[in-house]
């Protein structure tokens, strides 16, 4: 700001609004605020046992690493090109045909060349081809070969963190590279060095210290699920009775800790009681697998790996036949394609099968977890809920398919399905918003931060505009998704970019829709907003 | 006499500010924003052709109303997100300056036209006021995007721990009276 102030007059008159041309290997970054997220917390790295916790900020000249630090990032590079042979593979093939240039949200939004999926990568495939190739030794910047220097560092640090591993860029890729674990083992470069967001950090340590995110211990989440069950019998007239830590139960029922404690995310939470209790569905909490949503899958594989035991473990110690998760996004990630491999096999769990229906989901066959838009969805394809769609009559619907349901384990029918039988207005976005191809939120990853917004609105930009163009259309005021990152952060970006579309979980539909037996006559939505015609009260 | 040639050079002038436009982003993605003609794909192209061309009619038919306001509003909106300083973001409007002066240089040696163009750059001038206005706006609607998130996430802990129960009480008892 000084700076621009400094000028003399003449010198102010000189303007030229073209940005500077420089070469891509130039990795200099500037930290601006809006478009940044904090260091880690020392004592989240601390409690996690990571190295090098130290108070550091990304405006800092002096990032405090330690002396070693390159020593670290090379030997963390090569001991991961040998672990994983994706890797390798991602770093050698890709032929830089442009196919994912313009399919990030992030590029699309704020033209920074740098957020090209294909340069991103770039930015480290430059330092293998310099320390693994023999072009990149002999020919070096010739060979697109770069040396690691703390300026290339910094840039990592800036753009790893502008991807939110979401994976439409892979989508079109036509040698299938992930460029999303190309940023997971850059991500994981940086924490071995002790270059962690706090975001991701000081959750992952609260999850790993109470089983939630929030840091939420085991009476917090009794007590948020006696006052879910209290406003939910206000709004319904019947007391639901679900259970905490109940062995023997048929299932264990997990869902991401925003879940009872966000807004709108709890709408939907009481959406989930209210169905299971009109089915007598025969499960339990568990308050120490009190969170589905892992942000270790934005830190590192083992982080990854220690948060999600938890779901096993209860599963075990509860002795349920199966899980139902709930919904969340990066949570099915880490629970479809991970999940099994890495802390399976669950042989003590059983395939699951509905208890409803008889229904045997058989895509969850190893991995003994069900997503509850598939349950659901077969309860409704069986005859087995009654619903009154007028109740949702004041919302005018469309669906934001969440990245990792999506194009992680291919959830796009269900949903949809759910929700024509739930309310009367439904209109889809743009083919080339949705299902494979939907567009971000912006925020995922662990990028949801309130100092990270502006970098956050460019990335939703491709989905905001997509929402304001139905809202124009339609006249589309409910956006309704299944992650809870996207719960938390779409009302941001509706706001920003389409105004006056509000933002909800698909099982609050549900649970507005739903009829029960013996429940009183509804005057209000599960928010307490008075349904249509009923305005004035009784 | 400037309005009919304004009409004729349209195409000529907005392409002109459509790449002075461009220019403002880097050179590598000056392809992409020009050529994706898809409003879904290309969200930042596809706005800034629309939105100058309505700008550039509403001018031109000295129609300078709401739904003009709108359509730099589109364009602000975005350009207060990205890359750019309060004034890079709002200085596309004074590239339309320089649009029509390079399109019609051999018309402008004819004084008359020139005392027109005159009258015709205060609208622009106008704009650019109208466009550092949409931009404080937009601004603001950050700051209150922020307030309002916080609000959110704090909301419930705070219902839960009781903190405020009982002055939302107070206060529904208060619009009762």
């Amino acid at each position: 700001m000084s700076e621009r102030f400094d000028k003399k007059p003449d010198e102010l008159v000189q303007i030229d609004h073209k940005p500077p041309r420089k070469s891509w290997m130039d990795p200099k970054v500037e930290f601006r605020r809006g478009f940044f997220n904090y260091s880690a917390n020392p004592k989240s790295v601390e409690y996690l046992g990571l190295p090098y916790a130290r108070k550091w900020q990304p405006t800092d000249a002096d990032w405090k690493l330690p002396p070693n630090w390159k020593e670290i990032i090379l030997d963390g590079l090569r001991e991961r090109i040998h672990r994983f042979r994706s890797l390798q593979l991602f770093m050698d093939i890709c032929v830089r045909c442009g196919a994912c240039a313009d399919k990030c949200h992030y590029f699309i939004g704020s033209g920074d060349p740098k957020n090209m999926p294909v340069m991103r990568a770039e930015l480290l495939r430059s330092v293998y081809r310099k320390e693994y190739t023999a072009a990149g030794k002999i020919m070096g910047e010739m060979a697109g070969a770069r040396e690691l220097t703390v300026d290339v560092l910094k840039e990592w640090f800036y753009y790893f963190f502008q991807c939110t591993e979401c994976r439409r860029c892979s989508v079109f890729c036509p040698y299938g590279i992930d460029t999303a674990e190309i940023t997971m083992v850059g991500r994981e470069l940086l924490n071995l060095v002790g270059c962690d967001i706090d975001w991701i950090t000081t959750p992952a340590a609260n999850c790993f210290r109470t089983g939630n995110h929030l840091g939420i211990q085991p009476h917090g989440f009794k007590d948020s699920v006696e006052f879910a069950i209290d406003d939910l019998e206000s709004i319904i007239g019947i007391k639901t009775a679900p259970s905490i830590n109940r062995k023997g139960a048929e299932i264990l029922f997990v869902v991401p800790s925003a879940d009872y404690f966000g807004d709108p995310h709890y709408f939907g939470f009481l959406g989930y009681m209210a169905l299971f209790h009109e089915i007598g569905l025969d499960y339990t909490f568990s308050s120490f697998a009190s969170e589905g949503g892992n942000f270790g899958l934005f830190h590192s594989h083992e982080m990854m790996k220690r948060l999600n035991s938890k779901i096993y473990m209860e599963a075990k110690r509860l002795k349920v036949k199966w899980i139902i998760g709930a919904e969340c996004g990066h949570m099915w990630r880490v629970l479809h394609q991970y999940m099994d491999t890495m802390n399976g096999p669950a042989d003590f769990l059983e395939e699951p099968v509905s208890p409803i229906t008889g229904t045997k989901f058989e895509n969850a066959k190893t991995t003994k977890m069900v997503h509850i838009a598939e349950f659901t969805a077969d309860l409704i394809k069986n005859g087995k809920l009654k619903f009154d769609p007028t109740r949702n009559d004041a919302y005018k619907v469309t669906f934001h398919d969440s990245c990792n349901p999506a194009r992680a384990m291919g959830l796009l029918e269900e949903p949809r399905y759910v929700l024509k039988n739930v309310c009367n207005y439904f209109y889809e976005m743009p083919e080339n918003t949705i299902k494979e191809q939907t567009f971000c939120c912006g925020s995922g990853s662990g990028l949801g931060t309130d100092e990270n917004l502006e970098m956050r609105l460019r990335g939703g930009f491709p989905r905001g505009n997509a929402v304001k163009f139905v809202k124009d259309k339609y006249g589309v005021n409910m956006l309704c998704c299944v992650c809870a990152i996207d719960k938390a952060t779409l009302p941001a970006v509706v706001d920003y970019w389409a105004g006056d579309v509000g933002v909800c979980a698909l099982h609050e539909l549900v649970g507005n829709a739903l009829i029960m037996k013996g429940e009183k006559e509804r005057d209000t939505d599960l928010r307490g907003e008075p349904l249509i015609g009923k305005e004035g009260g009784k | 006499m400037l309005n009919d040639l304004l009409t004729k050079k349209k195409n000529a002038i907005l392409k002109r500010w459509f790449q002075s436009i461009i220019d403002t982003y880097h050179p590598d993605a000056a392809n992409f924003l020009t050529k994706q003609k898809d409003r879904f794909a290309n969200p930042v192209g596809y706005t800034l052709t629309a939105e100058t061309e309505n700008i550039f009619n509403a001018l031109i038919a000295g129609d300078f109303t709401e739904p003009t306001v709108s359509s730099l509003e589109n364009i602000i909106r975005i350009r207060s997100v990205q890359e750019f300083s309060p004034s890079q973001a709002v200085s596309f409007a004074f590239f339309l300056k320089k649009a029509i002066r390079e399109e019609l240089k051999p018309e402008l040696k004819d004084v008359k036209m020139l005392e027109e163009l005159t009258n015709f750059e205060t609208t622009i001038d106008r704009l650019a006021l109208i466009a550092f206005d949409i931009y404080s706006a937009c601004r603001e609607k950050l700051y209150d995007i922020k307030v309002k998130e916080i609000k959110s996430r704090s909301y419930k802990i705070m219902e839960r721990t009781n903190i405020f129960i009982g002055n939302t009480e107070q206060e529904e008892n208060n619009d009762n009276s």
